[in-house]
Order: structure tokens, then sequence, then C-alpha cells
């Protein structure tokens, strides 16, 4: 049983195991997996003091009600997601990138029982019973993963009723939770579907210094939150860095109005973490030795840190500029955390090398940029510079209709490099948009790249997806046909879309 | 790499200092001529410049002796783009205010946003690092959109940073101006060309609904008419009480006389009837800007010959009045015979995508030449600039050479002409690139010179 562990031995650990990976947010999860999947199991409440004491059991303290223990139930929400039916199916003659870095030509790809179970050249063996389909002249990646997105928490149409994405009344909120913010029906989902997005990480708004939880969804057609919930995805903490905040804050004369402010908002928070922890820690000693304690009051914003010092619950940090992703390095090494990912990240061309040397990712458009000043040196060089610095680079959206080109966005910042000589494959380029940000997001062990025994998330693209002109044209999550350009059944359109005017079409 | 980036450098450096003499002819040789007019396309050709013209083009023109050759290399010659409405030059940093020239503040139709135009705007050549020449600076009612909902720039809260100080925008946002985006003092080529009106959400915003926006703007255009017909009763105090001031009033006068049209802003397909109506009843000049649902009024469009300007892209039902909105959008209209000017969204990043846009068009059913036409040809046709927009004989030299397949994300300007003249490649963010894209030296980058 996986013991809740002490700030300090967290710290120690991540270090360890970060050391051993490449861009590092695998770290998180450790060796043992997903981290929601190794999460604490519910404490035994029952068995009290563990019978080490001696004591009967009239005498034993008694067990907390599951919703006052942070540990009794981590996933209370849980994922109800199940992969659709799927037939075995290969893929002759296509051009196939595989996001581990190779590129096969006239490639064969198979998917069995929503699994990858074969990826290789064209003498690849095919087992007999599968659907074969011709795909010459087509390109098959892994599925598209959004790691910033905001799709349900504001979704369409974007009207204050459903402007679920900013808690903006505490600089704190990291109690909430941006899976009590998705509407299921936001007719944005299929878009991106269409788009070959398959994951997403749902994200709180960048209002509050820490902003709530991110989630992790499959993007499949559900009535529920819960039916695409991405089964052991790590949760994410939403922090901001920047303008944001101080602006929303700073207006209401309240604390941060600074940039200093900011950083005393983190660090403070970070305190209250800690101390959080060690009353949970020292409640937990006692009971185990039988001793009389009273359990520290539970605190959904603390259970949130806590986790994040805990190495659960990966930092997804909005931060533009190079100097305040510096800033932000120091302040997780002062409190033993790690940050998963920047977000938008301009400026990352700028401290590239620390990005590497840290094994933080980021995430960035490919030129979205001057429409603030934290955004005013923003290049489209920037993706490439920090890449060719070692940097784990992500092409991110944070937009319902960028979110439905990802493609287009990998290859502006591809481009923007190779016009200085960079020389970046198609081969490297889609790892941006799929096997990194399965990384930052925690969930690279079962999606992101096209590698047997991983969830068989395929887009086979109508021509080279880094072309203006490629369109996704078949989308797979877990082997199941979810999304077909060709077959209006597998067009999916969400309830908000029945009976408007074009009836939510979005084909030709 | 470096020495790629010094010798490019380098090159630069002494192509900016070259004194670009315009009695120099010019030809582009070795070139795919994408004319935008009834040539089509020429595989591979010559163009000739002289004068700031363009004196020859097609597959059998020589280079005149004593010309300046450029060899494009296989690449594309196309005709300078034209941003057919946007901010460049009156706003340099969206969520700054300060750098936000695109407001009316108090005033309404009279706002005039040629005052404002910034010359040195870092924007203007990066504008032409993707291939636009020419811009339609057009005022916006409010903060004009842009930016992202994570940092609520849409309207969603109160986070936006850039629309201070219009709280109750007019729904007559001001009077465009065509400006050329060279390397020059004055940028202005043509004042109020146009008057921007939002109508739709954003009209109703401030009037209360539609259907209140739709009589005060009737009522404006009459009381228009009503000033211009007595000028001297007006300033005599004679004339019955109007709803806008003089300077506004003024401003509409060209309009109401049909010398000038307006750009009306509207997404919904009832919306957009109700502004052809208003365009017959009023007998005014109307171009649409938006019109995301037009492909379901697109014959309508066709017939009372009314152009639109779009962004193909929107596809969600992000608002109620933008429920239908499809990936086809341009190509139906296209196919109905409307005339279509293809643009990215008001933040200028996404303006630099139009041509991005364009192609993304293409995938979704518009015909290439169509697409083509739709970012240069036709948003010059829009606008009355017949000088610029196709690469024909007598046309001025507004050009750019293309690496490639200049819808492509791959593809980026190795040249750029306008008005005859090669444009300096001083780029705010090729600077800071160079800067960072080369190896850290022993003392801080600070020190590297551009």
């Amino acid at each position: 049983m996986v013991e809740w562990r002490s700030a300090a031995a967290i710290a120690a650990a991540l270090a360890a195991s970060l050391a051993a990976t490449g861009c590092a947010t695998t770290g998180a999860s450790g060796p043992g997996g997903p981290v929601a999947a190794a999460a604490p199991k519910a404490a035994p409440a029952k068995t009290g003091g563990s019978g080490k004491s001696g004591k009967s059991a009239s005498e034993a303290p008694k067990p907390l009600p599951p919703g006052l223990d942070p540990a009794a139930n981590p996933d209370p929400f849980p994922s109800t997601y199940k992969p659709a039916p799927s037939t075995p199916t290969a893929f002759k003659g296509a051009t196939v990138l595989t996001a581990t870095g190779a590129r096969i030509d006239n490639g064969v790809v198979v998917m069995t029982d929503g699994k990858i179970t074969a990826v290789g050249g064209p003498d690849t063996p095919i087992p007999a019973g599968v659907t074969v389909i011709d795909a010459t002249g087509k390109w098959i990646t892994p599925g598209v993963i959004d790691s910033h997105s905001h799709l349900g928490v504001y979704p369409s149409p974007g009207v204050s009723a459903r402007s679920d994405g900013n808690e903006a009344t505490d600089p704190n909120t990291a109690q909430v939770w941006a899976e009590h913010s998705i509407w299921p029906h936001d007719p944005g989902f299929d878009r991106a579907r269409a788009g070959g997005v398959t994951t997403l990480q749902i994200l709180p708004g960048s209002a509050n210094l820490f902003g709530g939880r991110s989630v992790t969804v499959r993007n499949v057609p559900s009535g529920t939150m819960q039916g695409m919930k991405f089964p052991g995805a790590p949760y994410g903490l939403k922090m901001a860095c920047g303008e944001n905040p101080k602006r929303v804050y700073g207006g209401r004369n309240r604390q941060p109005s600074t940039a200093m402010g900011n950083v005393a908002g983190y660090r403070t928070a970070w305190i209250n973490a800690a101390d959080y922890q060690r009353k949970w820690d020292d409640y937990r000693a006692k009971r185990d030795k039988g001793e009389k304690a009273d359990p520290p009051k539970r605190d959904l914003q603390l259970d949130t840190l806590s986790a994040v010092l805990r190495g659960e619950i990966l930092v997804q940090n909005h931060c533009y500029r190079g100097d305040e992703m510096a800033v932000m390095v120091d302040i997780a090494k002062e409190f033993g955390y790690k940050i998963s990912m920047f977000h938008h990240a301009s400026e990352a061309y700028k401290v590239g090398p620390l990005l590497a040397k840290e094994n933080i990712c980021f995430a960035t458009w490919a030129d979205w940029q001057g429409f603030k000043m934290e955004s005013y040196d923003g290049i489209e060089a920037n993706a490439a510079i920090a890449w060719k610095a070692g940097a784990c680079t992500v092409i991110h959206s944070d937009d319902a209709t960028i979110t439905q080109r990802l493609n287009q966005e990998a290859a502006v910042a591809m481009a923007a490099g190779n016009r200085i000589g960079m020389g970046i494959t198609e081969a490297e380029a889609i790892k941006w948009i799929t096997a990194n940000p399965a990384k930052a997001m925690g969930i690279d062990k079962q999606t992101g790249s096209l590698e047997p025994g991983k969830r068989a998330d395929v887009v086979v693209w109508t021509r080279n997806p880094f072309s203006v002109y490629a369109l996704a044209e078949k989308v797979y999550v877990d082997g199941a046909l979810t999304y077909d350009r060709t077959d209006p059944r597998y067009q999916p359109k969400s309830d908000f879309s029945l009976g408007q005017p074009g009836e939510g079409a979005f084909h030709p | 790499m470096i020495r790629t980036l010094m010798f490019s450098g380098a090159a630069l450096a002494a192509l900016a200092a070259a004194p670009v003499a315009l009695a120099q002819p010019i030809a582009i040789v070795n070139a795919r001529i994408e004319t935008a007019a009834s040539a089509g396309a020429i595989a591979n050709g010559v163009v000739v410049v002289d004068g700031g013209k363009i004196v020859a083009v097609g597959p059998a023109v020589k280079a005149p002796a004593g010309a300046r050759v450029i060899d494009a290399k296989g690449g594309v010659v196309t005709p300078g783009f034209i941003a057919g409405s946007s901010s460049l030059t009156v706003a340099e940093v969206n969520a700054v205010n300060e750098t936000r020239d695109d407001r009316a503040g108090k005033l309404s139709a009279g706002f005039d946003v040629q005052y404002g135009v910034n010359p040195a705007s870092t924007q203007v050549p990066l504008a032409r690092q993707v291939g636009v020449t020419r811009a339609i600076v057009t005022p916006v009612r409010s903060q004009g959109g842009g930016g992202h909902k994570d940092d609520g720039f849409d309207g969603h809260d109160e986070f936006a940073g850039g629309g201070v100080g219009d709280a109750d925008p007019p729904l007559f946002a001001g009077q465009a101006a065509v400006v050329k985006l060279s390397d020059d003092e004055d940028l202005v080529l043509k004042a109020k060309v146009a008057v921007a009106l939002d109508l739709g959400e954003s009209g109703a915003r401030t009037a209360g609904s539609r259907g209140a926006a739709l009589v005060l703007v009737r009522s404006a255009l009459e009381d228009a008419r009503a000033f211009a017909r007595n000028r001297s009763a007006y300033e005599q105090g004679a004339t019955r009480e109007f709803g806008l001031s003089r300077i506004d009033l003024e401003a509409l006068v060209p309009v109401v006389q049909g010398r000038t049209p307006l750009l009306v802003r509207v997404e919904r397909a009832a919306d957009i009837r109700q502004v052809l109506r208003l365009a017959r009843e009023q007998n005014v000049r109307v171009i649409l800007e938006g019109a995301s649902e037009g492909w379901l009024v697109a014959d309508e469009l066709a017939a009372a010959k009314v152009p639109v300007l779009i962004d193909p892209l929107v596809n969600l039902p992000d608002s109620f009045e933008t429920l239908a909105a499809r990936l086809d959008n341009a190509a139906r209209l296209e196919r109905a015979g409307v005339t279509i000017g293809i643009q990215g969204s008001r933040d200028f990043n996404n303006l630099r995508q139009a041509r991005l846009n364009a192609g993304t068009a293409v995938a979704y059913g518009l015909p290439y030449q169509a697409a083509l036409k739709a970012i240069s040809a036709n948003v010059a046709k829009i606008w009355g600039l017949s000088d610029v927009g196709t690469i024909e004989t007598g046309k001025t030299a507004d050009l750019v050479i293309w690496s490639g397949d200049p819808l492509e994300t791959s593809t980026w300007p190795t040249a750029v002409l306008i008005g005859g003249v090669e444009q300096p490649v001083k780029v705010r963010a090729f600077e800071l690139r160079d800067r960072y894209a080369a190896p850290e030296g022993a003392r801080p980058r600070q020190y590297t010179q551009p």
C-alpha cells in the first residue's frame, strides 16, 4: 500500500526520478504508473490503530467519515469512460509519423482491442481477421493532444451563463476543479475532434495565482463529464504568473497588484500547504500508534496544494515571460515541488537552456503574440529556438478555433525554425502536439505515440498534416472510429447543435 | 547555421543600406507568377518593374538591359496582399490602451483613424513578412477582440486590459483609411474610405436591441440627409434636433450620397437581410464584415452585389448570431457569385494568418486562385483600389516573392516590393530571434547588435 509521504521524502524521491527522465514530467508519475492510479487507498478507518497498540476496539479512535479524510477517497468523481466498440484494423501504405522520432514510408499500423499492436514498414505482418484499410497517400499520426483547452468550461455559445472558467473571486482558488465546470455538450468538442484532437487538458482560467485543478479528458461524445474523464490521468494545478492576477485583484485594491505581490501569494500558499501536510502526517502517525489524535480539518484548497508537494498533481503554469519563469523555478525549488509545464511561454526562447536543465516543458502558439505586454516579445521562432536548446516543446491552443488545427500551428512553428536553418523534421515536430503534451500531462505511458501497447489514438490525414490543405479524415480513440469525414454516421453532433440553423453542420 | 545567420544578416544590412533607385528597372525572373487576374497563373515567367509600376509580365518577357535582376529561384510571385479590415498602424499592443488609436472615444461616425496612423509600428515590417503590403485601417467599436479566453480578451469577463474608456461605445465606429505598409514616413494613401458600423449583437449592446439599433441607424442616415440639404439652416439652429453631432453628421453625408460605403459588421443571416434592406431603402452602399452565416443568404448577397470580408475559420456557434457558421462559408459564397475578401479576426496575429486562412478555405472547397484573389484582387476591388491587387501591366508594383506556395505553412517572402521599391527586412521579431538563436557568448546577449 502506498503510504502518504512527507513532503521532504517526496522532494528527494522526485529529484531522483527526475534525474532519470527525459522531458521530465513523467517523474511526477513515478514508476508505479499514473498518479491517480497510485494514489493512496482509502484509509482503512475501521482498523483504527492497525492493532499495534493492543488496545481494545472500543478504545480505538473513531473512524473519520470519508468526506473528512483527504486520503479516504482521492477520486470522488471517478471516470466512467469506456472505449467504444472497435474492430481490429490495420492500415497499409501510409506515411506514418510515430512521434517517437520515426517516419515510416509505406508503413503499417495495426490496432487490436483498442491498443496499438504493431507499427512498422510494408513487411509488417498483419494478423488474420483484421480489417485492412488501404491508406496509400495518407498520413498517420497519433491522436492530437491539446494540453491547454477551455472547451466545456468556456463553451460555445460563449454567453455569461456558461462562463465557468475563472473563479475570479480570490487569488487562490486551488480548491476548485475544472471538471465541475465542464459542459459536455460544448459543440467545440466536436470541432476539435474533426481536427484530430483525441485528448484534451481542460484548465481553469488564469485570473488567479492558483486557478484550480485541471482535468484530462478523452475527446468522445458523452452526456457527462465523467464519461469523458481520462482514466488514471493525474490532475494538474493551474497556476498563473504575470499580468492577469495582478490586474484582476489590483483592480479591486487587493493583493496581488504587482509582480512581487504575485510571488508573495505563491510562497504563502505553499507554506500553508506544507503545514497542512505536516498536520495530517502527525495525525496519521499518532493514529497508527493508537494514540489519541484529533484529525485536522479537511481543506479542499490545501488538499490540492499538498498533493502537488507530494508529486501527485502536476503544476501547469501559465507564464509568458522568461524572467518570470526563472522566478517560478526558484519557488518550486524552495518548496520542493516540480513544474510540469509553462503554458503560453512567449519567451521560452529566452530561457531554453533553463527549461532544458530543469526538465520543464513549455507550451506555446506558433505566432499569437503582441496582444499584451507580457507577450510583446513573442516571436514565431519561439518554439524552435527553445526546442534547439533541448527543451520539451509543446504547441497548444487555448482556443476553440486553434485547437481544430494544431497541425497547422505546429507547422508554422516548425517553418519559423527551418527558415533559420534548424532542419526540424516532421517526425520531430509531430511530437509537439502528441508525445510531448502527453509527457507534460503525465499520460505518456498510455498515449501520445504509435507504439505497441499504447492506446490506439490514431489520426488518418488526407495528406501531410503539416500542410495547410491537410484534413483529419478518420479519428480513432482507443481503436474505435470516433470521427470520419467521409461518413455521416461518424460525425457526432452535440445536443446543443440539434435544430439550429445549419443544424450544427461543420462539414462541407 | 551560425554562418548562415551571419551571412543573411550581412546581406540584409547591405540590402537595407543600398539606395534602391526607382530609376533602375527591376526584373523578377524564374518565378511562377500568380497574377490574381484573368491571366491566372504563369508557370514560369518574368515581371518587369519600372518607375514603381509593373511594365511587363509574361512567360516570354525578357529582363531589359540594365535592369536589376531578382532571381525568384522557382518561387512564386503574387500581388501584395491587402488586409481588408484591420487595426494595423493604429494599435500596437491590444491590451495597452495608450497604444490603441482605433476607437472613436467621444465621437461616432466622425472619428477618423487617419490621424493616429503610426508608420513606426513594429507590426508594419512584420506584416510585410506575411506578404501584406496594404491595409484598410478600420475603427472598432470597442476593444476589438483578439486575445483568448484564458486571458478574458473575448469579453467573457473583466480581465481585458484594452477595453478601458469605452463604457458606452457608439454604433458608428468611425471612418476608415487605406495605408501602404512600406518603409516610409507617410503611409496614408486615402482617408475616409468608409464609415464602420456594428450591428447584430454588438450593435444591440449599445442600442438595447437589434430593432433599436436599426431605428437609430435609419434616423442617423435621414438626419445626415437633412443636414446635407440645408447646412445653413443647421448653422442658424433652424433645423429640428439631430441625434448626432455636426462632426458625425458630416461624416455620414458621403454615405447617404452613395459616395462612401458603410462597412457593416454583422453575422446572423437575418441581420444580413436587414442590412440588405437598409441599403436598398436608404440607397447606401455596404460592405459586410463578419457574415459567418453569409452562406445562408449567398444568393441575396450576390444579387445585391454586396461584397463580404470574412474569416473563413469561423465555424463555432460561439454566439447566438453564429449558430450556422461553417468552414465552407467562403466556398459557398464564392460559388454563389459573391465577392469575398478573406482575413483573420481583428487580432493582429490572426490578421497575419490571412494567407493561411485562405489556404484552409481551399481545403474546404474554395478554388485555389479564388483564394488568392480573396486576399489580393478582391480586396482591392471591394475597396476601389484600382491600382493594386493583381499582377498586370500598369499596376503599382506591390509584389511579393515567396519561397513556395504562398498559402502554405512552410513558406515565407524572400522579397517584398511596394511601389516598386524593395522593402528592408527590419523586423523586431527577427532581431529578437537572431539574438537568442545565436549561441551564448561571454557577454550578455544584450550586447549583440542586430
